[in-house]
């Protein structure tokens, strides 16, 4: 069992991306061009580190496999969506994930004693409200296009192109504010910024539009809702259970 | 088509086709798939319509890619037919209404539901959870079912520690958690030893007698269907072509009885043509393919004109008629 342990750890490890953005903008003043000092940078890529461990998705991987091996077929004939099987697995996921991101944490907050802070009781419940917002809308969007696998069989492709937009879209590499206006203007268009630009902005105490961002969450989420479940009956239809 | 109130499965018509593309070797053909690809429909399942009452076993027979399978999906609501109507308890299988899916299950061999890393029986209780029962409706049923099914300690190890029949029997036990009514069986016996195969086939006759379940398998071992099926039906390449009891069929298929005899002293085979086909002869052994209506005179002959020290009369395997009708797709 000890290879399972140490995959844990590793799980925890590799959402280390935030953390090298850091050192990254954090040479030269880069920060201080995009309004955030060095503190300021710290707490956020550490607040988009833990939104990220409790957001993150793979059920277009598992759907695929299963889909492919066959797997799917008895889900399928359980009074149960199979979507829901993946969300308990990712639930299950965050839940271990917990005392790792705690550990790397303080880790941080040794490494940079400056850059400690304690969220307010608020602050701390909206940015737990807003995770749990940017983990639905992350799973819905892969669901969207793990539904494809009905048709394509390998849809782990297109997630690329979620991949790419998230990544320069979110949050992750660089706060949203270093962007120019209008390309800003188009990135709060998309669902994106609010998987982990948001949710990492409370979290660490920047200035943000609460309820401006919680509305948008909810209404990516009333899209992707009825989007996944049209898709999905759709696909279901195609379904030939292959391998099975 | 009418439905007797006996009938729980009523299948009419019914109709798969699959679209599929091929694709040329090589560099021009991948180009020629990617941008110019020609796709047709290829039937899996013709104009099949049957009936099954509650209670019956019916083993599907059928050669690889004879249809026999499709048509077990389409019964149990996994895919969804081009062509026709299946009906089971009053549910169309591919709405997958939550009151038909417990009603049903499947079991598909070497396709497992049960989760790798952990004991079988951490699975156990996800789909006691799934299916609404309670921890000790869960507990009673999975002692039930293991106690029939001769699991103990194999249900707290990990799944990947078990071997293939231990992982069957726990598959077999997942499936049948929430008392099915209604069992589809695809190959449960796959890749199993010959005790294990035997363990699997009196458990499922157990299960039947117990509970009155119906169930419906395929299987390549005939062992399966004779222990098993009192009904066949038999599918070539998509359409049905035999449906009825597993005698007749073995009397329709072979006329004939094997009759092997042992005699004290080696005999020329000239002397066995009068009597019937000869399979074998060897030294002082000797197998004859009689016809029936002629059986009782040849055996008495034989025993007359030879010197017999033992004298066996028996049906060919069906396994060998089942073959040579696969082959020939057609029964007289």
């Amino acid at each position: 069992m000890l290879e399972y342990r140490i995959e844990i750890a590793l799980w925890a490890l590799s959402g280390v991306l935030p953390f090298i953005m850091f050192s990254l903008w954090s040479q030269n003043d880069v920060g201080n061009s995009f309004g955030l000092n060095d503190i300021g940078l710290a707490r956020y890529f550490l607040s988009a580190f833990l939104v990220r461990q409790f957001s993150v998705v793979w059920v277009v991987f598992s759907f695929e496999e299963d889909s492919l091996s066959g797997r799917l077929s008895p889900y399928l004939l359980q009074p149960l969506h199979p979507l829901f099987r993946y969300i308990a697995s990712h639930l299950a996921e965050q839940a271990t994930r917990l005392p790792f991101a705690i550990a790397i944490a303080i880790s941080f907050f040794i490494l940079n004693p400056s850059s400690f802070w304690l969220p307010s009781l608020p602050q701390l419940f909206f940015a737990y409200l807003s995770t749990h917002f940017a983990f639905t809308i992350a799973f819905l969007l892969q669901s969207l296009v793990a539904a494809l696998c009905f048709w394509t069989e390998k849809s782990s492709a297109l997630e690329r192109l979620i991949f790419v937009p998230y990544l320069f879209l979110s949050g992750l590499l660089v706060p949203l504010s270093a962007f120019p206006s209008n390309v800003l203007k188009v990135a709060m268009l998309t669902p994106f910024p609010y998987l982990i630009n948001f949710p990492a902005k409370i979290l660490s105490g920047m200035p943000v539009h609460i309820f401006n961002g919680f509305l948008a969450q909810i209404l990516w989420i009333s899209i992707l809702v009825p989007s996944v479940n049209i898709l999905w009956k759709l696909g279901v239809k195609r379904y030939t259970a292959m391998g099975a | 088509m009418h439905n007797n109130p006996s009938d729980l499965i009523v299948v009419d018509q019914l109709s798969k086709y699959y679209r599929v593309a091929n694709k040329q070797p090589g560099f021009k053909g991948t180009l020629k798939h990617f941008f110019d690809r020609k796709t047709y429909d290829v039937p899996a399942v013709t104009d099949i319509s049957f009936k099954i009452s509650r209670g019956e076993v019916v083993g599907f027979l059928g050669a690889n890619g004879a249809g026999k399978t499709t048509l077990l999906k389409m019964m149990c609501g996994l895919i969804h037919p081009s062509i026709g109507l299946v009906d089971v308890g009053g549910f169309s299988p591919q709405r997958r209404q939550t009151a038909f899916l417990k009603e049903i299950t499947l079991v598909m061999g070497q396709k497992q539901q049960l989760i790798w890393d952990l004991p079988p029986m951490d699975s156990l209780y996800v789909n006691a959870a799934v299916y609404g029962l309670s921890d000790h409706e869960a507990k009673v049923r999975i002692n039930e079912l293991a106690e029939m099914l001769e699991l103990g300690e194999e249900l707290t190890r990990p799944v990947r520690k078990l071997s293939l029949g231990q992982r069957m029997k726990s598959e077999i036990l997942a499936a049948l958690l929430h008392k099915p009514s209604v069992l589809f069986l695809d190959e449960p016996t796959l890749g199993l030893d010959v005790n294990a195969q035997a363990r699997v086939r009196s458990f499922l006759s157990e299960y039947n007698k117990r509970t009155g379940a119906t169930i419906l398998l395929t299987s390549h071992y005939m062992a399966d269907i004779t222990a098993l099926c009192p009904r066949v039906i038999c599918i070539h390449k998509g359409k049905l072509f035999y449906d009825g009891d597993l005698d007749s069929l073995a009397n329709s298929l072979s006329p004939s009885r094997e009759v092997k005899v042992e005699l004290k002293n080696p005999s020329a085979s000239e002397q066995f043509v009068k009597y019937g086909e000869i399979q074998d002869l060897n030294d002082r052994f000797v197998c004859l393919l009689v016809s029936r209506d002629k059986l009782t005179d040849v055996v008495s002959n034989l025993l007359t004109e030879f010197d017999i020290i033992d004298l066996e009369i028996s049906d060919p395997p069906i396994d060998k008629l089942i073959g040579e009708l696969f082959i020939k797709g057609e029964v007289n």
